[in-house]
């Protein structure tokens, strides 16, 4: 049953990836694309836990950490460069 | 015991999936850029604290004794995602994006635009 329910919603959040990646192409702005950019980083980190769980080993808790650790820092650069044109002032 | 356990974590692990996806949903289907901030910013998170508790069970199940691990990554998914949200909403209003005509307080987006940071002559008075 937990192995159903892991390739479920393994199906659902690349489901969910598709369309973050419809809107990293089609983004109007700048920030939407930003914006995309952080959900797929997030959606991404729930994928790795769902393998993690599926093999039933916790080796990849630290790739999950380190990933939303790099991703937040690159999400609040991007967002410095629009701002300010300038990361490190 | 193990029946338990797993229909837990699968119902746990159901309904975080269905928030993550809610989320994305919401980003590609609102209108525009401060309606589309919403979704991930709160769906997603809370979809991604479901996934997180079910892994913590499971692996405090697999493993015998109590596995924190997860919790790390919860806290700072909760602690960082406000912080882009509002940087990514003064991004927005820097550049300004295309509102909705019926948003309010539109007059503010120029206010917020033209923000400087306090002079030295202001500092030392």
């Amino acid at each position: 049953m937990l192995d159903s329910a892991i390739f479920i919603v393994s199906g659902i959040l690349c489901l969910a990836l598709v369309l973050n990646l419809w809107r990293l192409m089609s983004g109007p702005d700048m920030s939407d694309r930003i914006l995309a950019l952080d959900t797929m980083y997030i959606n991404s980190i729930a994928l790795i836990l769902l393998y993690g769980m599926y093999v039933r080993t916790g080796l990849y808790f630290e790739a999950a950490l380190l990933i939303a650790m790099l991703g937040f820092v690159s999400s609040v650069a991007l967002c410095k460069y629009l701002l300010r044109g300038d990361i490190i002032e | 015991m193990t029946f338990w356990v797993e229909l837990l974590v699968s119902i746990l692990l159901l309904i975080g999936g269905f928030f993550v996806l809610v989320g994305s949903v919401g980003l590609s289907r609102l209108p525009d850029f401060y309606t589309r901030l919403h979704a991930p910013t709160k769906a997603t998170t809370l979809g991604m604290g479901g996934i997180l508790i079910a892994s913590m069970i499971l692996m405090t199940y697999e493993q015998g004794y109590l596995s924190l691990h997860e919790l790390l990554i919860a806290l700072f998914l909760f602690i960082t995602a406000p912080v882009t949200a509002h940087m990514l909403a003064k991004t927005a209003l820097h550049q300004e994006n295309r509102v909705l005509k019926r948003t309010r307080s539109q007059h503010l987006i120029k206010t917020a635009r033209e923000q400087q940071a306090p002079s030295a002559a202001d500092r030392h008075e």
